[in-house]
């Protein structure tokens, strides 16, 4: 009799822990390992820069529950450093190896770092990213500094900068773009956003940069921008995005650059020609997939809802019980910025139209809805998300845009106006 | 082809006591056109699925008020003047369940930052006592109406205290309460001489509130009242008067006409399932699993209306543009794709999504106090009445097809411990 099939789950994070319960819920019951970079059992990373930040829950307080039985060989605390196809190996940082016969590719990303890594490792200086991040910002902010410096206002620097002021702290976001948010939204609706921080007290600094952090005995005390003002502070949290983890599979032959690792459209990585590996899927932030609702463009979502779906669906390929339909769920996110909810579903890139189909940005209650050659591509709430799913219905056929219909609340003459997307 | 003379079935009195089995032919056409004595009809949403979606569609609107229209008097300064400016005032202002964004919002949140969790806890205790005194005052009586001896005075003393309306006036909300609650009767919106009895209440309590709200400027107390009155929310919403009078109207009556049914139907429930009675009187922990399936089984507010802003799609039909909508709340909640074995009572479902309080930006304001109240109140009378039985099965009913309940609710009982 052959010796059962070995599956390996590298990534302790959302996707992972999902992937592994699809490949057991799916009917595969050899061994399991599930290796992580970090020390912790999955956990929940959305409550990170919100409840754990704001003091409600601790941060070790976000593991996720699981359906997982006690026979997972967790290999916690040391990261994958290599895969080895031909062999059908996985290489630990510490030079273990791992045969295995299904590979389930979960790495997702990490906090981009601040370039100069002396003024990085000042002390007061942190990215948000792990949970351990979290709880190390969290009683940095306990402190009660005397001003917040975020950089970059993006989702989490947004979230971090709006938590600061319902904490009452001082803060400032510097964004290079003309508006937080400029990136996914468009400047446009970034604007009207961006007004709603300012509101609450958030000093806003768009078009400047950052240009070197200033320490003394080893302490932040101040931001240096490139329009030659400084910035006094004594905390800043850099929040320029994240980078994919793929470094663990150079030389593996995998079609995988710093934008993630491309899967086939059923969900099989490929190799450096195209070719799809039947025994290697990958899921969550770091898959590159062509999605079907965009024409197969070629994307990597990190969000939350996708890590779970994603997942599932590599967890049941790998498991031999493929499901029917290519992966192809709508995108949605949400984001929490102080008392501001703002939600999505679709794709805003490349959107060459924006509307505002109902309520108003100058309430702070709004729908935005974009197009792309004539067609709904994505749809944005900002606490408005009980209308969000008659728009998500809008992008997931693909109606055209401008929409038709009405709405209770929609602005006499709906206006059509550029996004904004440099 | 659907049965387009269902509608006019639920509405049909003689199926009050029951209207269930013609809610579920409805259901066999998730949205169908209805009779209604007008060409375009009236669309009627049965399913549960259908309900939900639509009142999550931001092109079904709230406003089906037709436009106001005082009878007139023949003295040309009030016929000429004094209508059309108390019409367009009324317009203007209506309550915001007739309402939508951003009006409705605005409204809806100067509400809730009044409705405070300290008031709703302290509204609680106070029921508890209510319920104790109103069964104390019965003690010796050998038949209780449900409805008078507690179902309606609980709920009434509860509003008018919490909006801070003084105890000797309560007595004058119920004729004004019984007669605007006709507004949510979809014909009687049209029938002129319900809409003229409409417009002299809505006068006489409107009246009445105007001068209460300049008392509490005056002397402002600890209630809801004098907080909307004084008060903006953190956002800056302060209610003019016409909108203050508007919707501590919506409140007093809502207040008074819904309540009293879930109460009733929950005590007329229990006595047709005794055993589940039996099980109140020694689990009181299981009045709030009990209540959650009552919203379910026998809903106070069986059923809103809306109406189309554009052509929707919708389970295989396309619903035209500026269609009235029934919402058929009560038939949602009996649709078997969601509640298996329907038509069974029974507390211990799991996982139920009602829609007893309606759903999305209409959901009901005060779902908390009719949750406790209904609990204060049939915990008590399971505890309390000593062998009940029902008089008249079924009791006789009120009038209405959407707020639907016993008229009154005889009790024999052998005391009250």
């Amino acid at each position: 009799m052959a010796a059962p099939e070995r599956a390996v789950v590298v990534g302790a994070g959302l996707a992972g822990l999902r992937g592994a319960e699809a490949l057991r819920e799916a009917g595969f019951s050899g061994p399991l390992t599930i290796v992580g970079g970090e020390p912790h059992l999955p956990y929940d990373r959305p409550p990170l820069s919100k409840h754990v930040l704001a003091g409600a829950i601790a941060a070790h307080a976000t593991t996720l529950p699981h359906g997982l039985e006690a026979d997972v060989d967790w290999q916690l605390g040391t990261p994958a450093a290599g895969l080895d196809r031909r062999a059908g190996l996985v290489r630990l940082a510490d030079g273990r190896t791992l045969p295995y016969d299904r590979l389930l590719i979960a790495t997702g990303t990490r906090a981009r770092p601040w370039p100069n890594p002396h003024e990085g490792r000042l002390s007061g200086v942190f990215t948000l990213r792990g949970r351990d991040d979290a709880a190390a910002l969290r009683q940095a902010l306990e402190a009660g500094p005397r001003r917040v410096l975020v950089i970059g206002g993006g989702f989490i620097g947004c979230e971090v900068a709006s938590l600061c002021r319902s904490l009452g702290l001082p803060v400032t976001l510097v964004e290079p773009g003309p508006t937080p948010l400029a990136r996914v939204l468009g400047s446009a609706i970034g604007a009207f956003i961006g007004a709603i921080h300012a509101g609450h007290g958030v000093d806003l600094r768009c078009g400047i940069e950052v240009e070197w952090l200033e320490g003394e005995g080893g302490r932040l005390v101040r931001a240096h921008c490139t329009d030659g003002s400084r910035i006094e502070a004594d905390v800043a949290v850099i929040a320029l995005g994240a980078v994919r983890n793929t470094e663990w599979l150079d030389g593996a032959g995998l079609s995988a650059d710093p934008g993630g690792v491309d899967c086939d459209g059923a969900g099989y990585v490929l190799d450096a020609e195209g070719h799809a590996d039947p025994r290697i899927a990958a899921a969550g932030d770091v898959a590159r997939f062509p999605h079907p609702l965009y024409d197969g463009r070629r994307v990597a979502l990190e969000h939350w809802s996708h890590a779970v779906a994603q997942a599932v669906h590599a967890g049941r390929l790998l498991a031999g019980a493929p499901p029917d339909a290519a992966y192809g769920a709508l995108p949605t996110f949400w984001s929490t910025q102080g008392n501001l909810v703002v939600k999505s579903a679709g794709l805003t890139e490349g959107a060459d139209a924006v509307a505002i189909t109902q309520g108003n940005p100058a309430s702070g209650r709004f729908i935005a809805l974009y197009g792309r050659a004539g067609r709904c591509v994505a749809a944005v709430s900002v606490d408005s998300a009980r209308w969000l799913p008659a728009h998500a219905e809008l992008v997931a056929t693909g109606a055209p845009f401008p929409p038709e219909g009405a709405a209770t609340d929609r602005p006499k003459g709906v206006e059509i106006f550029e996004p904004g997307f440099s | 082809m659907p049965d387009s003379s269902l509608l006019d079935q639920v509405k049909d009195f003689a199926n009050r006591p029951n209207p269930y089995p013609i809610y579920a032919k409805l259901r066999q056409n998730p949205v169908s056109r209805q009779d209604d004595g007008t060409e375009a009809g009236t669309w009627v949403a049965s399913t549960h699925g259908t309900i939900a979606r639509l009142l999550q569609d931001p092109r079904v609107s709230s406003e089906t008020l037709p436009p106001a229209d005082r009878p007139r008097t023949g003295n040309p300064l009030t016929d000429l003047i004094v209508k059309p400016l108390k019409d367009w005032m009324m317009d203007r202002h209506r309550v915001f369940i007739f309402r939508d964004p951003p009006d409705h919002d605005a409204l809806r949140s100067a509400v809730m930052h009044q409705f405070s969790q300290e008031r709703v806890q302290a509204m609680r205790a106070r029921s508890d006592k209510l319920v104790a005194d109103l069964l104390d005052g019965k003690r010796d009586a050998r038949e209780i109406d449900a409805v008078d001896d507690l179902a309606y005075p609980l709920p009434v003393t509860v509003i008018c205290e919490l909006f801070g309306v003084p105890r000797e006036d309560e007595p004058k909300f119920h004729g004004w309460a019984t007669q605007l609650a006709t507004a949510l009767e979809p014909d009687s919106l049209f029938d002129p001489e319900i809409r003229a009895k409409n417009s002299r209440t809505f006068d006489a309590i409107g009246g009445y509130m105007g001068d209460l709200i300049k008392e509490k400027r005056k002397h402002p107390q600890d209630d809801m009242l004098s907080g909307l009155a004084n008060h903006a929310t953190p956002a800056g919403v302060k209610m003019g008067d016409y909108d203050l009078i508007a919707t501590s109207i919506l409140m007093l009556v809502a207040g008074h006409e819904t309540t009293v049914n879930l109460i009733t139907n929950g005590l007329l429930t229990l006595l047709r399932h005794p055993d589940e009675l039996e099980r109140l009187r020694q689990d009181p922990m299981r009045a709030p699993r009990l209540i959650e399936e009552l919203l379910r089984y026998e809903p106070p507010v069986q059923f809103r209306t809306r109406r189309t802003l554009a052509a929707i799609d919708i389970a295989g039909v396309t619903i035209p543009e500026g269609a009235d909508l029934v919402l058929l709340l009560a038939a949602g909640n009996r649709d078997e794709s969601v509640f298996p074995d329907p038509d069974r009572f029974d507390p211990d479902r799991t996982g139920t999504r009602h829609l007893g309080f309606g759903g999305s930006l209409h959901y009901c304001v005060g779902a908390p106090l009719a949750r406790f109240e209904a609990e204060a109140a049939l915990t008590a009378l399971a505890r309390r009445l000593k062998a009940p039985r029902l008089i008249a099965d079924p009791p006789p009913y009120r009038q209405g097809a959407a707020l639907r309940g016993p008229e009154n609710l005889r009790v024999a009982i052998d005391g009250i411990v």
